[in-house]
């Protein structure tokens, strides 16, 4: 009895690390554009949506392996942040926060019901990309999909990591983020760096929807929504804006939910999430691995 | 001594009774088809969530995110006393209204420590929080929903609508409407006047959450059924672009924009899926070019209407 009850809980690790590594993904993306130019992108959700379209478009109609079909969403999305940035957000980088905050969510409402014009309302079914090939180690189950999807997402974030800490775009990606007209007076070219982080958010939170499909095998137009505001609770448990914040803190929430789940509440899963980010808000708004900034008059 | 019986405030009446009338006579005559009707119900509930959210996010500056939240406290009350404890009406409004209120307080007195973005966040988790609690309540049907007969004709609807429009306005231009806008101005110097700002803020948050759950109330008693979806986070953002629309921090502006807003979903009704996508764009659409709304922060008034009389006052001092 007891080996079963550990067998249990490491069941919920394994499959609460991967729900957690997509969280992960999609929080990095909100993370980053937070950092940048400190506005909520709602509408982050809704485009990890449009990634698990084209990687279902690329697996069914271009025949893709999951490989070059995760390369292919990634890019598409990647081009669809910048658009969005240039087209909604530009205008409004000296608007008020509100204004901007009611943007994005009004690009979240179009490319929500927009994709459901262009797709229909209709449920799809992602192809087994996988071999339903499933290892055991001690009683605990992992399948391949669960490995594939960790071990992309790690890849991924070590990707993000030398990016942002080695490269000449991730110095300037972190002194815009420090003090944007600092960097546009040492001759950084802020809107392309603006632009730049939302590509990477973008492609990051398309990775996060092909995993997505994959591991829940159905995918729609409004499946976004939830999985964006979680990922939120993450950014914002691990400290918005900071990068090994979002990783933490989405692996974090995938671990909870897999947990509240396994204690057989899962229709209370969603609710704890959000008790979750109130309680953080509350004790500690600036999340695990934030530092206290004082308020300036 | 301001005088109740002016000029401005007798057309106000007269025009409220009138349009009350001419609706009422229409519906009694049975010359109004239902559709007409139920939009117009409609119009009335979005109006009051429209001026109750405009108190707290365009008055007193709050980003608030949670209306439905409110407005789900409200219908859910409210019907289990109309319907499971047959309670009187008013009875089930007012206690959905007042435990809309209290909830108000249990949210407003730690969350408003916070500020923008993260109140926003917030406030939308909390409005889940409870959309989840109802879905997850049998006594109140579950996922499946709450059915109740409805009660809540024309005649209520537009005169709780009327009531609420002018206590909220009254409240607004009261001196604790101009410490709440003080707030919205810039929160540190109000302070420093010596506004109480946590106080006003959680005064704001629960007269906007109490309309918000008599709102709840009449929506309840008006559709048969209400059901934990349509409390969704989608219903907060809707009210949210009406004031947006109608201009934050116009009372008359939130009436606006609900009029224009439901309108325009009436209207599209016959092609809903592209109801939302038409109302997104222009709401991007709107962010970029003006911002500030159809009426800004400016008011509709009667005060034209009020010049001779003050200056007959006037010369006779």
């Amino acid at each position: 009895m007891g080996s079963t009850v550990t067998q249990q809980i490491f069941q919920q690790i394994v499959n609460g690390l991967s729900l957690g590594s997509i969280y992960a993904l999609i929080a990095l993306g909100y993370t980053m554009v937070y950092g940048i130019v400190k506005l909520i992108n709602f509408a982050h959700g809704d485009v990890m949506m449009v990634g698990a379209y084209s990687g279902w478009f690329a697996i069914t109609a271009l025949h893709m392996p999951f490989l070059p079909a995760l390369i292919f969403s990634m890019l598409s999305c990647a081009l669809l942040g910048v658009l969005i940035e240039r087209i909604a957000y530009k205008p409004l980088r000296n608007a008020t926060r509100i204004a901007a905050l009611i943007t994005a969510i009004g690009v979240s409402l179009f490319l929500e019901y927009g994709g459901m014009l262009l797709v229909t309302a209709q449920v799809r079914t992602y192809p087994p990309v996988f071999p339903e090939t499933r290892y055991e180690i001690y009683g605990v189950i992992f399948k391949y999909g669960d490995i594939v999807m960790l071990v992309t997402s790690v890849v991924l974030m070590v990707l993000l990591h030398i990016t942002v800490q080695y490269t000449k775009m991730g110095k300037a990606m972190r002194a815009v983020s420090f003090d944007k007209d600092a960097a546009l007076l040492m001759g950084i070219n802020t809107n392309n760096i603006i632009s730049f982080t939302f590509a990477i958010g973008s492609a990051l939170a398309a990775a996060a929807g092909v995993l997505m499909g994959v591991y829940f095998n159905t995918i729609d137009p409004l499946m976004g929504i939830i999985p964006g505001l979680k990922a939120f609770v993450a950014a914002v448990l691990g400290g918005i804006g900071i990068i090994p914040g979002a990783m933490v803190g989405g692996l974090a929430l995938g671990l909870v939910e897999s947990i509240v789940s396994g204690l057989g509440a899962s229709t209370w899963r969603d609710a704890v999430s959000f008790l979750i980010l109130i309680l953080v808000l509350i004790i500690k708004p600036s999340g695990l691995f934030g530092k206290n900034v004082r308020e300036k008059v | 001594m301001r005088n109740l019986f002016n000029r401005q405030n007798i057309v106000a009446l007269l025009g409220i009774v009138l349009l009350y009338a001419v609706v009422q006579g229409l519906i009694v005559s049975d010359i109004m088809p239902p559709f007409y009707k139920l939009t117009l119900i409609q119009i009335c509930i979005y109006i009051i969530l429209a001026t109750s959210l405009n108190l707290i996010n365009g008055i007193t500056g709050q980003f608030s995110i949670g209306h439905a939240g409110f407005m789900a406290i409200g219908a859910y009350i409210s019907a289990i006393i109309t319907t499971i404890l047959n309670g009187p009406l008013v009875l089930g409004l007012l206690a959905g209204a007042i435990v809309a209120a209290l909830a108000g307080i249990l949210v407003g007195l730690p969350t408003l420590r916070l500020k923008g973005d993260y109140l926003a966040i917030a406030t939308l988790g909390f409005g889940e929080i409870v959309r989840i609690i109802f879905l997850n309540t049998e006594y109140v049907g579950g996922a499946a929903g709450f059915t109740l007969p409805s009660k809540i004709t024309w005649t209520w609807a537009f005169g709780l609508m009327a009531l609420s429009v002018v206590l909220m306005k009254n409240f607004v231009n009261s001196t604790h409407g101009r410490a709440c806008i003080s707030i919205r101005e810039n929160e540190i110097a109000a302070e420093s006047m010596g506004v109480n700002t946590t106080k006003y803020k959680v005064m704001a948050f629960t007269m906007g959450a109490f309309f918000a759950g008599l709102a709840g109330g009449i929506y309840a008693n008006y559709f048969y059924i209400i059901q934990p979806m349509t409390f969704n986070f989608l219903l907060s953002f809707n009210i949210l672009v009406m004031i947006v629309l109608g201009g934050l921090g116009s009372m008359t502006g939130g009436i606006v924009g609900a009029i224009v807003m439901t309108l325009a979903s009436a209207l599209l009704a016959g092609v809903p899926e592209w109801r939302n996508v038409i109302t997104a764009v222009l709401l991007v659409i709107m962010m970029i070019f003006r911002p500030t709304g159809i009426m800004g922060t400016k008011e509709f008034s009667l005060n034209f209407l009020g010049k001779k009389s003050e200056k007959n006052a006037a010369s006779k001092n």
